[in-house]
């Protein structure tokens, strides 16, 4: 990064986080502070809950499934416009009817308090772990590759997100997110212009489809009932339904974002907006990753992404091995350039032997995947701690080689924006929940006096609990977690949200 | 406390083109088969 990414980065980042908490500085009434403006439109609702899912986590590992394992990772997102149908036909009438601020707030009207507390203190403690990783993942990658110091990273995005949505409240959040979204998008368009434009001549985005289809990268949906497969149309619609309405039907930190606005009718659209636009959206940023897996067929490409681990071990006692297993890849790179080049020429001129030059394609790319997993195995021979995932620095490491300055500030102010939107959502509803469903409960004598002065104490509370946590010694843990992009949802999300659809019957 | 019940889906949504909430419903989820269909096509095409 020179002077002129740092200048687009910092402009970015802490002109829109000044700009929310400036603008919200006066936000005084507690109604306002946790639900956002009572004249809240429909679209700002619909950015707001897209940046809350959307994390840097998203920006820097989706690409790399493109790369990995091809876009059938977007079937994970069928489920999602179900489920938000459901909820705009279900939940939110009965949110916005109770007047409630947190989901956790209807099961104590539904049930009683013991179950309102219960459901609160799961949602606190999911949360906070996942609010941690959402800002560690990214950090770990960002540090590693831009060789910035990680307790930096950490501090300096955790205090910019402190200081504008303790300030504003949901109304920063909602504020800030809109400005942050409008960063992802034009920096995701500019990522894949650039992309597009790296690529050999006269290949094209169709020729590079073709490729990444015959390489079996754009199977974006599988049919097949096999159950030992990961993603396919029947587990992203099933499974994805279930996951969908409990993220966004009963954790806070989507909830919040809308329960509030000027009407339900903001709330209703801001969420179909949302179902429209999901799946598109992830089908783009996985495609981007497919596109460099193209790219990388006619470039020289490292055998491991994480240059920084490869390089370090590669340096060390074992580096004769290393090196052996770099030229080896880089023999079977050339071989299989030759072999794309083949089945291109045999393909655009329809010639009998296409078939045949296909398979030598498919077959020199399955002995240069074999070398790469010969190098993760020389990694963990090495150093059993290394880490072996690589797939999350596909994209920063090519943003970092093949984009000109300004543009590779943007694309690291859009991995920094997702995690700033999708931290300030989550520290909204950490705040918001410790207030309503435990502050009030256990003091509420108090409850008069407070108005937004305690959800704001709250929310720095737990910011500063989540500072302690992730430069804690149990880092180890989380950076096994962080291998998992997926992991929350798969695990603590499964918190009770049970509860919910038992609080429907009559 | 009975649980609320959900609001009359045959309310306006005060989008041009649709008269019910219903209907919206119904346009999303249509766009979404719409969608999966592409995609099924798009991986056909490039396969």
């Amino acid at each position: 990064m020179n002077t002129l990414d740092w200048i687009v980065l910092l402009v970015t980042m802490v002109g829109i986080a000044a700009y929310g908490a400036w603008h919200t500085r006066h936000t005084d009434h507690l109604d306002t502070y946790l639900k956002g403006s009572k004249t809240t439109k429909w679209g700002t609702i619909g950015i707001s809950v897209m940046a809350t899912q959307a994390s840097a986590i998203t920006f820097l590992s989706i690409p790399g499934q493109g790369f990995e394992s091809g876009i059938g990772f977007v079937q994970n997102y069928f489920g999602l416009p179900l489920a938000l149908i459901i909820i705009c036909a279900v939940f939110l009438p009965i949110y916005r009817q109770l007047g409630v601020y947190t989901a956790y707030e209807y099961l104590g009207k539904r049930f009683d308090a013991k179950t309102r507390l219960l459901a609160a203190g799961l949602f606190l403690l999911q949360r906070g772990f996942a609010a941690g990783i959402t800002i560690y993942a990214p950090a770990i990658i960002l540090a590693t590759v831009l060789g910035w110091r990680l307790d930096v990273t950490i501090i300096s995005t955790g205090l910019l997100v402190i200081i504008y949505t303790v300030t504003g409240g949901s109304e920063a959040v909602n504020l800030t997110q809109k400005w942050q979204m409008g960063i992802i998008f034009a920096g995701m368009v500019t990522a894949f212009i650039i992309l597009i434009s790296r690529l050999p001549d006269g290949l094209g985005f169709s020729g590079a489809a073709h490729i990444a289809g015959a390489m079996g990268k754009l199977q974006a949906v599988d049919f097949s009932l096999d159950p030992h497969k990961r993603y396919t149309l029947w587990t992203g619609i099933f499974g994805g339904l279930f996951l969908s309405l409990s993220y966004f039907g009963t954790d806070q930190s989507q909830v919040q974002r809308y329960i509030g606005g000027a009407a339900m009718r903001e709330g209703r659209l801001g969420l179909m907006f949302n179902a429209l636009l999901k799946i598109p959206m992830q089908f783009f940023i996985l495609l981007l990753g497919a596109l460099v897996f193209v790219f990388y067929q006619f470039e020289p490409a490292p055998v491991f992404f994480n240059r920084v681990e490869w390089s370090q071990h590669a340096s060390g006692t074992n580096s004769a091995t290393f090196h052996a297993i770099d030229e080896k890849f880089a023999a079977l790179h050339a071989t299989k350039q030759e072999m794309i080049k083949t089945w291109l020429a045999a393909r655009d001129h329809h010639r009998p032997d296409e078939p045949a030059a296909r398979v030598a394609m498919t077959n020199a790319l399955a002995q240069s995947e074999a070398v790469r997993v010969e190098a993760r195995a020389a990694l963990t021979a090495a150093d059993p701690r290394a880490q072996t995932k690589d797939s999350d620095y596909v994209f920063i490491g090519f943003i970092l080689e093949q984009f000109p300055h300004g543009a590779i500030g943007l694309l690291i102010a859009v991995m920094i924006a997702a995690a700033l939107g999708s931290k300030a959502g989550e520290l909204n509803a950490l705040g918001t929940t410790t207030t309503i469903d435990l502050w009030r409960h256990f003091r509420p004598a108090r409850r008069p006096r407070r108005g937004a002065q305690c959800p704001r104490r709250q929310m720095v509370h737990r910011a500063l609990g989540l500072r302690r946590h992730r430069l804690c010694p149990l880092r180890r843990l989380f950076r096994k977690l962080d291998r998992s992009h997926q992991y929350h949802r798969f695990t603590f999300l499964r918190r009770g949200a049970g509860n919910f659809p038992c609080g429907l019957l009559p | 406390m009975k649980p609320p019940g959900p609001n009359n889906p045959d309310e306006s949504p005060g989008v041009p083109g649709f008269r019910t909430w219903r209907g919206v419903y119904f346009f999303v989820f249509g766009v979404f088969v719409v969608v999966v269909a592409l995609l099924a096509l798009f991986s056909g095409w490039f396969a």
